[in-house]
């Protein structure tokens, strides 16, 4: 059941989405997000998980026409993150995103970590050094890489990488964390620890995840939302979705009948 | 490459049913394709060869008449006078500096515009510039030489007044210019592809589009950045007629781009055009000159491979 005493760190309010060719990707989407639990989206493909995810950061400001509409609030300072004011760099600050596929810098480790400190304009070295050793440690990797920290990122295995990616999104102290499908490119080990990860972040942390892999819902999350088509089917508690959805067509994507 | 396509055949021949490996007639008709295939590609090869050949024998003449020291040191190069010298470093001379000058306009003016058409550019900007950019390569470089010596050496001289009606510095600024497009072009196909991915990436990190290009495409992208300086060089120390027509033809042992010198191209043009006797140690001269071009040319690329080789990206 929805602990009410749970915090919410942002909302999604009537959000409807339009791509730049016209199609509208999102529905009156309406979403809360609890602080420091973990909110999965789940939905066949197509269904606007991914779009809808990309709406907390205004990614989308990155390719000309898209258009939002309705609004995404961040607690407790009530900022729509939307707003024609907000800079989306500013949003990009405070809500940072792992992709699926691990996307490292050409740069050597500590310098991936150290990026968004960097961007900032932080010059202090040992604040950076720092840093980058917190977030390592965070993302399980610090002691895989601690001898080699100036090596290229590129020569870290698949699940490594994207453990990178987390340290790297991790060490500017993001208030949300966004992960698209984080562990689609990787083996079951690598998804494990990146399962594992996710559940301690969300002590320090808001995380929504969109994925494809129902158990990875079941097992991770706290919230799950099923999306179809654009729209938001039906949200609430994991254990309820999973166990007693109360709409059919969940009832139908959760037990394979569908999607 | 011939032993791996014979292996990827008989592994693939393995795997084939015998009903549908007994073709002999598509089997022969593929020997044929791979055979005209392979002499096209070695037509290029050895037509390489053929002019090495031919540049180390004529050389080789030279050299008997002319020693490698009295070449490498000598400070005068008039091998057509009555009072002969050999030395090639004016030439020499006058090919670094004249690329230099060239480098230094079409290096970072190239980049920035990859950068430019590359991060920030609409769509339909570049749409419109990068064909008016290449449009810059197809006009004849003889145009580009007259343009230097009519209309930028005059306005040269209006801020240096003692410069010289023939100097490096307005053919190397002519040819800078000339040569942009070239680094424009193969930087920006470059940075372009840099997966989307990446920038993304920088992007969600909080990064401008300024840093986002800056920190993460360009490394990316280092390999074919480098690529492109180096056809660049390539062209710039190859380059005849605008050297030939600015920077006039008198060999003169300097770096200074406010005199006139001639680069070893101006020079085997300039000989090229008058008629000397073939073995003669005048006409034997232009190979010499050539030869020296070419190992020059070919220590910038084995260079840039090397660059290439240590920076070639793996995302």
């Amino acid at each position: 059941m929805v602990n009410t005493s749970t915090p919410l760190k942002a909302e999604s309010k009537d959000l409807n989405f339009y791509y730049a060719n016209g199609h509208q990707a999102l529905k009156s989407v309406s979403m809360p997000l609890y602080e420091n639990k973990i909110t999965a989206l789940i939905g066949p493909s197509g269904c606007g998980k991914s779009t809808f995810l990309r709406c907390f950061n205004r990614m989308h400001d990155l390719y000309p026409g898209n258009k939002y509409e309705g609004q995404i609030v961040m607690h407790p300072d009530n900022t729509n993150v939307l707003a024609a004011g907000v800079d989306p760099i500013e949003v990009r600050m405070r809500i940072s995103m792992v992709f699926q596929k691990p996307n490292p810098f050409p740069k050597t480790i500590f310098e991936n970590v150290a990026y968004g400190l960097r961007v900032r304009d932080e010059k202090n070295k040992r604040v950076v050094a720092d840093k980058v050793e917190e977030a390592l440690k965070g993302a399980a990797l610090w002691n895989e890489v601690k001898d080699r920290l100036n090596d290229l990122a590129f020569n870290l295995s698949g699940g490594q990488q994207q453990r990178l990616c987390i340290a790297r999104a991790l060490a500017t102290d993001p208030e949300i964390m966004l992960f698209d499908e984080p562990t689609s490119a990787l083996d079951p080990i690598a998804t494990a620890n990146i399962e594992e990860l996710m559940s301690e972040l969300k002590n320090k942390l808001t995380i929504l995840v969109v994925t494809h892999n129902m158990q990875q819902a079941a097992r991770v999350s706290d919230f799950t939302a099923y999306m179809y088509l654009g729209e938001m089917i039906e949200y609430g508690d994991t254990d309820v979705i999973f166990t007693r959805p109360t709409r059919k067509e969940t009832e139908d994507y959760i037990t394979g009948k569908f999607g | 490459m011939n032993t791996a396509t014979n292996m990827l055949n008989n592994a693939t021949a393995l795997q084939i049913s015998p009903r549908l490996a007994k073709n002999i007639r598509r089997n022969f008709k593929e020997r044929i394709i791979e055979l005209i295939l392979m002499l096209a590609a070695l037509s290029a090869v050895f037509t390489t060869f053929a002019i090495v050949a031919i540049l180390l024998y004529e050389s080789f003449g030279f050299f008997k008449s002319v020693s490698l020291v009295e070449f490498f040191t000598g400070t005068q190069w008039t091998p057509l006078f009555e009072d002969a010298h050999y030395g090639i470093m004016p030439l020499i001379a006058g090919t670094l500096t004249t690329s230099f000058v060239a480098l230094a306009v079409a290096v970072p003016v190239g980049t920035i515009t990859a950068i430019y058409l590359s991060e920030f550019a609409s769509h339909k900007t570049r749409e419109i510039t990068k064909p008016i950019l290449e449009l810059l390569v197809g006009v004849p470089t003889i145009a580009f030489g007259y343009f230097a010596l009519l209309f930028v050496t005059p306005l040269l001289q209006k801020i240096f007044p003692e410069l010289p009606g023939f100097n490096m510095l307005s053919a190397g600024l002519v040819m800078g210019v000339m040569i942009v497009p070239y680094i424009a072009s193969v930087a920006e196909d470059a940075m372009r592809a840099v997966p989307m991915s990446m920038r993304e990436g920088s992007y969600a990190m909080g990064a401008t589009r300024f840093q986002t290009a800056l920190r993460v495409v360009t490394p990316a992208a280092t390999s074919g950045i480098v690529a492109a300086y180096i056809l660049a060089i390539s062209r710039a120390v190859g380059e005849t007629m605008v050297v030939a027509v600015a920077a006039g033809q008198q060999p003169n042992l300097t770096f200074d781009p406010t005199e006139g010198a001639a680069t070893i191209t101006a020079y085997i043009v300039q000989v090229a055009m008058g008629d000397l006797p073939h073995a003669s140690i005048g006409y034997q001269s232009i190979f010499a000159a050539g030869l020296v071009l070419f190992v020059m040319t070919l220590c910038f690329n084995i260079l840039g491979h090397v660059v290439r080789k240590k920076y070639r990206e793996q995302y």
